[in-house]
């Protein structure tokens, strides 16, 4: 109490230049973070780089008409683009004919319709369907959906099926469109549900000519997203579609199919010893680095328009 | 305190026509109202929002409802066209009579009801579409026949809007100023051709020129509609409407609640010179709320 100032404890004057160690310190978790950030990037320029290097060798190992055939059969020198990509267009478009009515209904009746507690109850079941493994899925799809649904709707249909295996995809993406447009449409003021309401609308025609327009880059973006892990989806198709081996040319949604993923994907399973054709083998990163533009290409796609229909209220 | 003199309690400025038009206004309430509250009561959950409210609304009248933060005008507005339903906790009691029928009897559709009573809310609210499919929405979804640009017209020329907005009806509404925004709006009620426009302060989000312009508007619209607005604003109360109705704030400090009440209701002309209650006396002078 009697002397106040001068014997304060703290830190002596020199302490301006703080301590050297932490200094140290300081720089190094800079350095740590960065090496981090930058190791990632590597990873990815590394994965190009193999992409292009073996796609450009397998292009110049092979004839280009080999890429337009009669059916995708690596083994047989047959790499038919088309195959595969009107395999992985069938398979998206039947999941997107299970998951867009469903995921946009289960968005508007969680966003608009659903009680708070219903919404707290339903939420998490949704998110743990998105938790599901698609190995799960495909095994489900192969041994329930495929007799019990496509079946019973296609007579010809065996057990391999684009259609069951498009419809697995869709329970798939189900939880990814739904969690994002809900999002999106909660998003939207409630000034504006309550503009609809104040000038005599229902609750459904609030929900699809006021809400939805508002929310349309929100719910655009979830199915972007949808399509992204549709095309991307492998094991589902792997498992349900048939097609290992190879497949011939198809638009037949009843039969067997292949797709670009699930065609990596069975050339690479150890029974086909990838190894041993090396064109067979190459053109694996061919389809690679085609499925890699594709889906940039649809993600810009993607985000021009949201960024474009982007609603400022 | 109610001896007071007119000058002492004057702060603000009414209209010259105010007197013979309150006069009109006191002796017409009671034999032309489009609402009769009777009773009513407001619950969100367990808190008693508003009590026991007993009023008449006069036809082709602005009536105001004024009062402090808190004291359930905003709340009790939202009655008046069930607006309350989209609360989920909000429980409304006692009953609201329009027209002869309870808005709150079982067999009312509130879709209806909102049709026939429009409301402008505080913020400007446009729909993120352009000028003319807001204006159009409301007699799109309650399948009003008729030429549609014609309708479109219409509401926005009486809401004094058409001039401004003639060349751009194709454009977003947001590229509108705030106060053009809040006319559009109005236009925007008056296209699904109510009966009562509500209005939730409407001019609280704009600058004196705009409010101006929508006091001008409401002025007008009275010819034909029965308007009630809830305003924070005093002036704007003793110079647009006919009736005033004062609320305040009922404070429980046992059970810390806050509850309000309808302290007295007349004429604007006499709320605002003589009032008979000293709380509503003690608010118009700027002494509380």
């Amino acid at each position: 109490m009697t002397q106040l100032t001068p014997m304060l404890p703290g830190p002596e004057p020199m302490s301006l230049r703080g301590s050297p160690r932490r200094r140290r310190k300081e720089r190094s978790v800079h350095v740590v973070l960065l090496s981090a950030a930058l190791i990632s990037i590597l990873i990815s320029v590394g994965i190009v780089y193999s992409l292009v290097g073996n796609a450009i060798d397998f292009l110049q190992k092979i004839d280009l008409s080999q890429l337009w055939t009669t059916g995708y059969f690596p083994r047989r020198g047959l790499f038919d683009l088309k195959t595969l990509f009107i395999g992985s267009l069938l398979i998206t478009g039947v999941a997107l004919v299970v998951a867009g009515p469903i995921g946009l209904g289960a968005a508007i009746y969680l966003s608009e319709y659903a009680s708070p507690r219903m919404r707290r109850i339903c939420k998490p079941i949704l998110e743990v369907l998105a938790g599901i493994p698609s190995v799960v899925i495909g095994f489900f799809a192969l041994t329930w959906i495929a007799p019990n649904i496509v079946q019973r709707i296609f007579s010809q249909s065996g057990t391999f099926s684009l259609a069951a295996a498009g419809i697995g995809v869709g329970i798939l993406i189900i939880p990814i469109i739904a969690s994002v447009a809900e999002d999106a449409m909660r998003a939207v003021p409630l000034a504006l549900r309550e503009a609809s309401y104040g000038l005599g609308a229902r609750k459904i025609t609030t929900s699809v000519r006021v809400v939805l327009p508002a929310a349309v880059s929100g719910i655009v973006a979830a199915f972007i997203l949808g399509i992204s892990r549709a095309i991307g989806e492998t094991l589902v198709v792997a498992l349900a579609a048939g097609g290992s081996g190879g497949s011939v040319f198809t638009t037949d949604i009843t039969g067997p199919g292949q797709t670009v993923t699930a065609a990596i994907a069975s050339l690479s399973f150890g029974s086909d010893q990838p190894a041993g054709d090396d064109a067979a083998f190459q053109s694996l990163y061919f389809l690679g680095i085609i499925l890699f533009i594709f889906t940039l290409l649809l993600n810009l796609a993607g985000d021009v328009f949201v960024r474009r229909t982007r609603q400022h209220y | 305190m109610n001896q007071l003199t007119e000058q002492t309690l004057v702060t603000v400025t009414l209209p010259e026509s105010s007197p013979e038009r309150s006069g009109d206004a006191a002796n017409r309430a009671d034999d032309d109202s489009v609402f009769s509250l009777r009773g009513v009561n407001v619950h969100y959950g367990s808190f008693h929002a508003v009590r026991d409210i007993t009023m008449e609304i006069p036809r082709r009248q602005i009536t105001a409802l004024i009062g402090p933060s808190g004291c359930g005008k905003s709340t009790l507005l939202r009655c008046f066209n069930r607006m309350n339903d989209l609360i989920t906790t909000a429980k409304v009691s006692g009953s609201v009579i329009y027209n002869g029928e309870n808005l709150y009897d079982s067999y009312v559709d509130a879709v209806e009801v909102r049709r026939r009573i429009g409301m402008v809310f505080q913020k400007p609210n446009p729909f993120p579409k352009s000028i003319y499919d807001n204006i159009a929405f409301g007699p799109k979804v309650n399948g009003i026949k008729g030429n549609m640009d014609d309708l479109v017209e219409q509401a926005l020329r009486d809401a004094a809007l058409w001039d401004e907005v003639k060349d751009k009806l194709k454009q977003n509404a947001y590229g509108l100023s705030g106060g053009q925004q809040q006319r559009m709006c109005i236009a925007r009620a008056i296209a699904v051709q109510p009966d009562v426009i509500l209005m939730d302060e409407p001019c609280s989000a704009l600058d004196p020129i705009a409010s101006a312009r929508i006091e001008d508007l409401m002025t007008e619209l009275k010819a034909q509609y029965t308007i009630v607005i809830v305003t924070h604003n005093m002036q704007q109360a003793a110079r647009v409407s006919d009736r005033t109705a004062f609320f305040t704030v009922e404070v429980d400090e046992a059970r810390s609640s806050r509850t309000g009440i309808l302290v007295e209701f007349d004429t604007a002309q006499r709320i605002f010179t003589n009032p008979s209650d000293s709380r509503t006396e003690a608010y118009i002078t700027g002494r509380f709320g």
